[in-house]
Protein backbone atom coordinates (compact mmCIF):
# COMPACT_ATOMS: atom_id res chain seq x y z
CA UNK A 1 0.00 0.00 0.00
CA UNK A 2 1.37 3.38 -0.95
CA UNK A 3 2.06 5.98 1.64
CA UNK A 4 -0.19 8.98 1.79
CA UNK A 5 1.78 12.24 1.50
CA UNK A 6 0.88 15.40 3.28
CA UNK A 7 0.16 18.53 1.25
CA UNK A 8 3.60 20.08 1.87
CA UNK A 9 5.47 16.91 1.03
CA UNK A 10 3.45 16.53 -2.11
CA UNK A 11 4.37 20.01 -3.21
CA UNK A 12 8.07 19.06 -3.17
CA UNK A 13 7.71 16.05 -5.43
CA UNK A 14 8.58 16.10 -9.11
CA UNK A 15 5.18 14.91 -10.19
CA UNK A 16 3.59 18.01 -8.70
CA UNK A 17 6.06 20.23 -10.58
CA UNK A 18 5.35 18.36 -13.80
CA UNK A 19 1.63 18.76 -13.26
CA UNK A 20 2.03 22.47 -12.66
CA UNK A 21 4.15 22.82 -15.77
CA UNK A 22 1.62 20.92 -17.87
CA UNK A 23 -1.24 23.04 -16.56
CA UNK A 24 0.72 26.19 -17.28
CA UNK A 25 0.30 27.49 -13.73
CA UNK A 26 4.04 27.66 -13.15
CA UNK A 27 6.92 28.40 -15.49
CA UNK A 28 9.92 26.29 -14.41
CA UNK A 29 12.36 28.94 -15.61
CA UNK A 30 10.69 31.85 -13.90
CA UNK A 31 12.61 33.18 -10.86
CA UNK A 32 15.35 30.59 -11.34
CA UNK A 33 17.03 31.83 -14.52
CA UNK A 34 18.43 35.33 -14.74
CA UNK A 35 16.46 37.29 -17.29
CA UNK A 36 17.25 40.73 -18.66
CA UNK A 37 14.96 42.78 -20.87
CA UNK A 38 16.46 43.08 -24.31
CA UNK A 39 17.78 46.50 -25.26
CA UNK A 40 16.28 48.13 -28.27
CA UNK A 41 18.54 48.44 -31.29
CA UNK A 42 19.37 52.11 -31.77
CA UNK A 43 21.65 54.02 -34.11
CA UNK A 44 22.63 57.62 -34.42
CA UNK A 45 21.52 59.50 -37.49
CA UNK A 46 25.07 60.48 -38.33
CA UNK A 47 26.18 56.86 -38.27
CA UNK A 48 23.37 55.86 -40.62
CA UNK A 49 24.17 58.70 -43.00
CA UNK A 50 27.86 57.88 -43.01
CA UNK A 51 27.20 54.27 -43.77
CA UNK A 52 24.84 54.99 -46.64
CA UNK A 53 27.27 57.48 -48.15
CA UNK A 54 30.07 55.00 -47.90
CA UNK A 55 27.94 52.41 -49.63
CA UNK A 56 27.08 54.85 -52.38
CA UNK A 57 30.72 55.72 -52.92
CA UNK A 58 31.66 52.06 -53.09
CA UNK A 59 28.94 51.31 -55.64
CA UNK A 60 29.98 54.28 -57.76
CA UNK A 61 33.54 53.12 -57.74
CA UNK A 62 32.60 49.56 -58.68
CA UNK A 63 30.23 50.49 -61.50
CA UNK A 64 32.47 53.19 -62.95
CA UNK A 65 32.98 51.29 -66.18
CA UNK A 66 35.34 53.76 -67.83
CA UNK A 67 38.02 53.40 -65.16
CA UNK A 68 37.26 49.99 -63.72
CA UNK A 69 38.74 47.51 -66.16
CA UNK A 70 37.98 44.48 -64.01
CA UNK A 71 34.27 45.20 -64.03
CA UNK A 72 34.27 45.64 -67.80
CA UNK A 73 36.00 42.31 -68.34
CA UNK A 74 33.73 40.61 -65.82
CA UNK A 75 30.60 41.86 -67.55
CA UNK A 76 31.81 40.69 -70.94
CA UNK A 77 32.76 37.26 -69.64
CA UNK A 78 29.49 37.04 -67.74
CA UNK A 79 27.49 37.60 -70.90
CA UNK A 80 29.49 35.07 -72.91
CA UNK A 81 29.26 32.44 -70.19
CA UNK A 82 25.55 32.92 -69.68
CA UNK A 83 24.93 32.37 -73.39
CA UNK A 84 27.16 29.29 -73.37
CA UNK A 85 25.41 27.94 -70.30
CA UNK A 86 21.91 28.40 -71.70
CA UNK A 87 22.80 26.88 -75.09
CA UNK A 88 24.51 23.88 -73.50
CA UNK A 89 21.55 23.31 -71.16
CA UNK A 90 19.10 23.41 -74.06
CA UNK A 91 21.32 21.06 -76.07
CA UNK A 92 21.63 18.63 -73.17
CA UNK A 93 17.86 18.55 -72.65
CA UNK A 94 17.22 18.09 -76.39
CA UNK A 95 19.72 15.22 -76.57
CA UNK A 96 18.11 13.58 -73.54
CA UNK A 97 14.64 13.88 -75.09
CA UNK A 98 15.80 12.51 -78.44
CA UNK A 99 17.33 9.48 -76.71
CA UNK A 100 14.08 8.54 -74.93
CA UNK A 101 12.47 5.33 -76.19
CA UNK A 102 9.60 5.99 -78.56
CA UNK A 103 6.10 6.17 -77.13
CA UNK A 104 4.36 2.79 -77.12
CA UNK A 105 7.47 0.80 -78.08
CA UNK A 106 7.63 -2.68 -76.60
CA UNK A 107 11.07 -2.32 -75.00
CA UNK A 108 10.00 0.75 -73.04
CA UNK A 109 10.66 0.37 -69.31
CA UNK A 110 6.99 1.17 -68.65
CA UNK A 111 5.98 -2.07 -70.36
CA UNK A 112 6.91 -4.40 -67.53
CA UNK A 113 5.06 -7.06 -65.59
CA UNK A 114 3.58 -4.55 -63.11
CA UNK A 115 1.46 -2.77 -65.72
CA UNK A 116 0.51 -6.13 -67.22
CA UNK A 117 -0.66 -7.41 -63.83
CA UNK A 118 -2.68 -4.24 -63.18
CA UNK A 119 -4.47 -4.57 -66.51
CA UNK A 120 -5.05 -8.31 -66.45
CA UNK A 121 -5.81 -9.04 -62.79
CA UNK A 122 -6.92 -5.60 -61.62
CA UNK A 123 -10.62 -6.28 -62.03
CA UNK A 124 -10.49 -9.59 -60.15
CA UNK A 125 -8.26 -8.38 -57.34
CA UNK A 126 -9.74 -4.97 -56.60
CA UNK A 127 -13.24 -5.30 -58.06
CA UNK A 128 -13.03 -1.81 -59.57
CA UNK A 129 -14.09 -1.41 -63.20
CA UNK A 130 -12.01 1.76 -63.46
CA UNK A 131 -8.44 0.41 -63.41
CA UNK A 132 -6.97 3.82 -62.55
CA UNK A 133 -8.97 4.06 -59.32
CA UNK A 134 -8.18 0.46 -58.52
CA UNK A 135 -4.50 1.27 -58.88
CA UNK A 136 -4.58 4.52 -56.90
CA UNK A 137 -6.74 3.33 -54.02
CA UNK A 138 -5.82 -0.33 -53.80
CA UNK A 139 -2.36 -1.19 -55.09
CA UNK A 140 -0.91 2.22 -54.26
CA UNK A 141 -3.25 3.31 -51.48
CA UNK A 142 -0.32 4.22 -49.25
CA UNK A 143 0.72 6.97 -51.70
CA UNK A 144 -2.79 8.39 -51.69
CA UNK A 145 -2.84 8.44 -47.89
CA UNK A 146 0.37 10.50 -47.98
CA UNK A 147 -1.15 12.86 -50.54
CA UNK A 148 -4.20 13.47 -48.37
CA UNK A 149 -1.96 14.20 -45.41
CA UNK A 150 0.09 16.61 -47.52
CA UNK A 151 -3.11 18.52 -48.32
CA UNK A 152 -4.13 18.64 -44.66
CA UNK A 153 -0.68 19.78 -43.50
CA UNK A 154 -0.60 22.42 -46.26
CA UNK A 155 -3.88 23.85 -44.98
CA UNK A 156 -2.60 23.89 -41.41
CA UNK A 157 0.56 25.70 -42.50
CA UNK A 158 -1.35 28.29 -44.49
CA UNK A 159 -3.62 28.75 -41.49
CA UNK A 160 -0.60 29.45 -39.28
CA UNK A 161 0.97 31.84 -41.78
CA UNK A 162 -2.08 33.83 -42.86
CA UNK A 163 -4.20 33.69 -39.73
CA UNK A 164 -5.39 37.01 -38.33
CA UNK A 165 -6.34 37.56 -34.74
CA UNK A 166 -9.92 38.72 -34.49
CA UNK A 167 -9.05 40.98 -31.57
CA UNK A 168 -6.90 43.08 -33.85
CA UNK A 169 -9.80 44.66 -35.68
CA UNK A 170 -7.77 46.90 -38.00
CA UNK A 171 -5.93 44.01 -39.64
CA UNK A 172 -9.18 42.10 -39.74
CA UNK A 173 -10.96 44.84 -41.66
CA UNK A 174 -8.01 45.13 -44.04
CA UNK A 175 -7.99 41.40 -44.73
CA UNK A 176 -11.75 41.03 -45.02
CA UNK A 177 -11.93 42.82 -48.34
CA UNK A 178 -15.51 41.83 -48.96
CA UNK A 179 -16.52 44.95 -47.06
CA UNK A 180 -15.35 47.08 -49.99
CA UNK A 181 -17.18 45.03 -52.60
CA UNK A 182 -20.67 45.44 -53.95
CA UNK A 183 -22.79 42.99 -51.98
CA UNK A 184 -25.80 41.06 -53.24
CA UNK A 185 -24.77 41.04 -56.88
CA UNK A 186 -28.01 39.87 -58.53
CA UNK A 187 -26.40 38.31 -61.63
CA UNK A 188 -23.88 36.38 -59.56
CA UNK A 189 -26.50 35.25 -57.05
CA UNK A 190 -28.94 34.03 -59.71
CA UNK A 191 -26.20 32.17 -61.56
CA UNK A 192 -24.97 30.63 -58.31
CA UNK A 193 -28.49 29.62 -57.30
CA UNK A 194 -28.90 27.75 -60.59
CA UNK A 195 -25.36 26.34 -60.91
CA UNK A 196 -24.34 25.36 -57.39
CA UNK A 197 -26.74 22.39 -56.90
CA UNK A 198 -25.76 20.68 -60.19
CA UNK A 199 -22.08 21.26 -59.34
CA UNK A 200 -22.52 19.60 -55.95
CA UNK A 201 -24.49 16.70 -57.44
CA UNK A 202 -21.88 16.22 -60.16
CA UNK A 203 -19.09 16.24 -57.56
CA UNK A 204 -20.90 13.69 -55.40
CA UNK A 205 -21.53 11.54 -58.50
CA UNK A 206 -17.86 11.70 -59.47
CA UNK A 207 -16.82 10.64 -55.95
CA UNK A 208 -19.36 7.83 -55.59
CA UNK A 209 -18.79 6.40 -59.07
CA UNK A 210 -15.02 6.67 -58.89
CA UNK A 211 -14.62 2.91 -59.14
CA UNK A 212 -17.07 2.59 -62.05
CA UNK A 213 -16.13 5.40 -64.38
CA UNK A 214 -13.73 8.30 -64.73
CA UNK A 215 -13.26 10.33 -61.60
CA UNK A 216 -12.56 9.56 -57.99
CA UNK A 217 -12.01 11.25 -54.69
CA UNK A 218 -9.59 13.94 -55.76
CA UNK A 219 -11.46 15.19 -58.84
CA UNK A 220 -14.87 15.01 -57.18
CA UNK A 221 -13.57 16.81 -54.09
CA UNK A 222 -12.07 19.53 -56.27
CA UNK A 223 -15.42 19.98 -58.05
CA UNK A 224 -17.29 20.28 -54.74
CA UNK A 225 -14.65 22.70 -53.42
CA UNK A 226 -15.04 24.88 -56.51
CA UNK A 227 -18.83 24.84 -56.00
CA UNK A 228 -18.38 25.91 -52.36
CA UNK A 229 -16.15 28.80 -53.46
CA UNK A 230 -18.77 29.94 -55.97
CA UNK A 231 -21.47 29.81 -53.28
CA UNK A 232 -19.24 31.76 -50.88
CA UNK A 233 -18.56 34.44 -53.49
CA UNK A 234 -22.23 34.90 -54.24
CA UNK A 235 -23.70 34.87 -50.74
CA UNK A 236 -20.86 35.80 -48.40
CA UNK A 237 -19.28 34.29 -45.35
CA UNK A 238 -22.36 34.66 -43.14
CA UNK A 239 -24.25 31.99 -45.10
CA UNK A 240 -21.43 29.49 -45.48
CA UNK A 241 -20.46 29.72 -41.82
CA UNK A 242 -23.85 28.33 -40.89
CA UNK A 243 -22.74 24.91 -42.07
CA UNK A 244 -18.97 25.09 -42.53
CA UNK A 245 -16.64 26.51 -39.91
CA UNK A 246 -13.03 25.93 -38.98
CA UNK A 247 -14.02 23.50 -36.24
CA UNK A 248 -16.15 21.45 -38.63
CA UNK A 249 -13.36 21.42 -41.20
CA UNK A 250 -10.83 20.17 -38.66
CA UNK A 251 -13.15 17.46 -37.35
CA UNK A 252 -14.14 16.42 -40.87
CA UNK A 253 -10.56 16.17 -42.09
CA UNK A 254 -9.43 14.34 -38.99
CA UNK A 255 -12.26 11.82 -39.20
CA UNK A 256 -11.70 11.25 -42.93
CA UNK A 257 -7.94 10.77 -42.53
CA UNK A 258 -8.36 8.49 -39.52
CA UNK A 259 -11.01 6.45 -41.35
CA UNK A 260 -8.72 6.14 -44.37
CA UNK A 261 -5.75 5.08 -42.25
CA UNK A 262 -7.81 2.52 -40.28
CA UNK A 263 -9.46 1.01 -43.36
CA UNK A 264 -6.18 0.79 -45.21
CA UNK A 265 -4.20 -0.63 -42.30
CA UNK A 266 -6.85 -3.35 -41.99
CA UNK A 267 -6.50 -4.28 -45.64
CA UNK A 268 -2.70 -4.11 -45.45
CA UNK A 269 -2.75 -6.36 -42.40
CA UNK A 270 -4.96 -8.95 -44.06
CA UNK A 271 -3.03 -8.69 -47.31
CA UNK A 272 0.39 -9.12 -45.72
CA UNK A 273 -0.69 -12.09 -43.61
CA UNK A 274 -2.75 -13.78 -46.35
CA UNK A 275 -5.92 -13.60 -44.27
CA UNK A 276 -9.25 -13.50 -46.06
CA UNK A 277 -10.67 -9.99 -45.78
CA UNK A 278 -14.22 -9.83 -44.41
CA UNK A 279 -15.11 -7.04 -46.82
CA UNK A 280 -16.62 -8.58 -49.96
CA UNK A 281 -15.52 -7.36 -53.36
CA UNK A 282 -19.07 -7.57 -54.74
CA UNK A 283 -20.08 -7.79 -58.35
CA UNK A 284 -18.00 -5.50 -60.58
CA UNK A 285 -20.14 -2.68 -61.94
CA UNK A 286 -22.47 -2.34 -58.96
CA UNK A 287 -22.16 0.83 -56.90
CA UNK A 288 -21.64 -1.12 -53.64
CA UNK A 289 -18.70 -3.11 -54.88
CA UNK A 290 -14.92 -3.22 -54.99
CA UNK A 291 -14.44 -3.46 -51.23
CA UNK A 292 -12.95 -0.46 -49.51
CA UNK A 293 -12.45 1.73 -52.57
CA UNK A 294 -15.82 3.51 -52.22
CA UNK A 295 -15.11 4.43 -48.57
CA UNK A 296 -11.58 5.58 -49.38
CA UNK A 297 -12.90 7.69 -52.27
CA UNK A 298 -15.36 9.42 -49.95
CA UNK A 299 -12.60 10.09 -47.39
CA UNK A 300 -10.28 11.61 -50.01
CA UNK A 301 -13.15 13.64 -51.46
CA UNK A 302 -14.05 15.12 -48.06
CA UNK A 303 -10.45 16.11 -47.36
CA UNK A 304 -9.91 17.66 -50.80
CA UNK A 305 -13.20 19.60 -50.82
CA UNK A 306 -12.54 20.98 -47.35
CA UNK A 307 -8.98 21.92 -48.25
CA UNK A 308 -9.97 23.79 -51.41
CA UNK A 309 -12.60 25.81 -49.57
CA UNK A 310 -10.34 26.47 -46.58
CA UNK A 311 -7.51 27.74 -48.78
CA UNK A 312 -9.87 30.22 -50.37
CA UNK A 313 -11.39 31.31 -47.06
CA UNK A 314 -7.99 31.87 -45.45
CA UNK A 315 -6.68 33.78 -48.46
CA UNK A 316 -9.77 35.93 -48.37
CA UNK A 317 -10.23 36.66 -44.72
CA UNK A 318 -7.43 35.13 -42.70
CA UNK A 319 -9.52 32.42 -41.08
CA UNK A 320 -13.17 31.64 -41.04
CA UNK B 1 -9.18 14.25 -85.20
CA UNK B 2 -5.45 14.51 -85.87
CA UNK B 3 -5.93 18.04 -87.20
CA UNK B 4 -8.03 19.02 -84.17
CA UNK B 5 -5.32 17.75 -81.82
CA UNK B 6 -2.66 19.69 -83.74
CA UNK B 7 -4.70 22.89 -83.53
CA UNK B 8 -5.18 22.39 -79.79
CA UNK B 9 -1.48 21.75 -79.26
CA UNK B 10 -0.69 24.90 -81.26
CA UNK B 11 -3.06 26.88 -79.02
CA UNK B 12 -1.35 25.35 -75.98
CA UNK B 13 2.08 26.59 -77.09
CA UNK B 14 0.71 30.03 -77.93
CA UNK B 15 -0.97 30.27 -74.52
CA UNK B 16 2.12 29.10 -72.65
CA UNK B 17 4.31 31.69 -74.38
CA UNK B 18 1.84 34.53 -74.03
CA UNK B 19 1.38 33.91 -70.28
CA UNK B 20 4.99 34.83 -69.72
CA UNK B 21 5.04 37.66 -72.25
CA UNK B 22 1.85 39.40 -71.12
CA UNK B 23 2.55 42.62 -69.21
CA UNK B 24 -0.81 42.73 -67.43
CA UNK B 25 -1.00 40.20 -64.59
CA UNK B 26 -4.79 39.86 -64.87
CA UNK B 27 -4.49 39.00 -68.57
CA UNK B 28 -1.82 36.41 -67.91
CA UNK B 29 -4.06 34.68 -65.34
CA UNK B 30 -6.94 34.60 -67.83
CA UNK B 31 -4.62 33.12 -70.47
CA UNK B 32 -3.41 30.58 -67.92
CA UNK B 33 -7.03 29.63 -67.29
CA UNK B 34 -7.59 29.00 -71.01
CA UNK B 35 -4.36 27.01 -71.06
CA UNK B 36 -5.84 24.69 -68.41
CA UNK B 37 -9.09 24.34 -70.35
CA UNK B 38 -7.26 23.38 -73.55
CA UNK B 39 -5.12 20.99 -71.53
CA UNK B 40 -8.24 19.29 -70.15
CA UNK B 41 -9.61 18.80 -73.69
CA UNK B 42 -6.28 17.30 -74.69
CA UNK B 43 -6.46 14.93 -71.71
CA UNK B 44 -9.84 13.70 -72.99
CA UNK B 45 -8.35 13.18 -76.47
CA UNK B 46 -5.51 11.22 -74.84
CA UNK B 47 -8.21 8.98 -73.28
CA UNK B 48 -7.71 9.92 -69.64
CA UNK B 49 -10.99 11.51 -68.50
CA UNK B 50 -9.91 11.23 -64.83
CA UNK B 51 -7.19 13.79 -65.38
CA UNK B 52 -9.48 15.93 -67.53
CA UNK B 53 -11.99 16.39 -64.68
CA UNK B 54 -9.22 17.19 -62.21
CA UNK B 55 -7.51 19.61 -64.58
CA UNK B 56 -10.77 21.44 -65.30
CA UNK B 57 -11.66 21.74 -61.61
CA UNK B 58 -8.23 22.48 -60.15
CA UNK B 59 -6.34 24.13 -63.02
CA UNK B 60 -9.07 26.26 -64.53
CA UNK B 61 -11.13 26.74 -61.38
CA UNK B 62 -9.49 26.80 -58.00
CA UNK B 63 -5.94 27.82 -58.98
CA UNK B 64 -7.12 30.79 -61.02
CA UNK B 65 -9.44 31.94 -58.24
CA UNK B 66 -6.56 31.77 -55.76
CA UNK B 67 -4.41 33.78 -58.19
CA UNK B 68 -7.17 36.39 -58.48
CA UNK B 69 -7.44 36.70 -54.72
CA UNK B 70 -3.66 37.05 -54.42
CA UNK B 71 -3.64 39.79 -57.07
CA UNK B 72 -6.35 41.58 -55.16
CA UNK B 73 -4.46 41.26 -51.88
CA UNK B 74 -1.31 42.79 -53.34
CA UNK B 75 -3.48 45.51 -54.95
CA UNK B 76 -2.39 44.59 -58.46
CA UNK B 77 -5.93 44.82 -59.83
CA UNK B 78 -7.07 47.86 -57.87
CA UNK B 79 -4.04 49.92 -58.82
CA UNK B 80 -4.77 49.85 -62.54
CA UNK B 81 -8.31 50.99 -61.92
CA UNK B 82 -7.22 53.89 -59.73
CA UNK B 83 -4.64 55.01 -62.28
CA UNK B 84 -7.22 54.98 -65.05
CA UNK B 85 -9.64 56.94 -62.92
CA UNK B 86 -6.92 59.45 -62.09
CA UNK B 87 -6.13 59.94 -65.77
CA UNK B 88 -9.74 60.37 -66.74
CA UNK B 89 -10.26 63.00 -64.03
CA UNK B 90 -7.31 64.97 -65.25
Amino acid sequence: MSKKLSEEQYRKTRSFQLKQWLDGTKDPFLDTVEMKPQEEFREDRTVIRERSEEKKRLLEKVYDLEHNAEMRIFQRIYRIFSVIFCVSLVLMLLIAVSNLPTVGAFERPVNNEVAKRYIEDGLDETGAVNIVTGMILDYRAFDTLGESHVLFIATCTVLILLRIDKKNSKDYMEANDRTHEPKNDIILQTVARILVPPIFIFGIYVILCGHLGPGGGFSGGAVIGAGLILYLNAFGFAKTERFFTEKIYKRMSFCALACYALAKSYSFYTGANHIESIIPLGTPGAILSSGLILILNICVGVVVAGTMYTFYAIFRKGGY
Amino acid sequence: MQLFTCILLGFLVVCAVSVSLSKNLLNSILIFMSYSLIMSIIWILLESPDLAITEAAVGAGVTSVLFFVTLKKIHAIMKDKEEEEGESHE
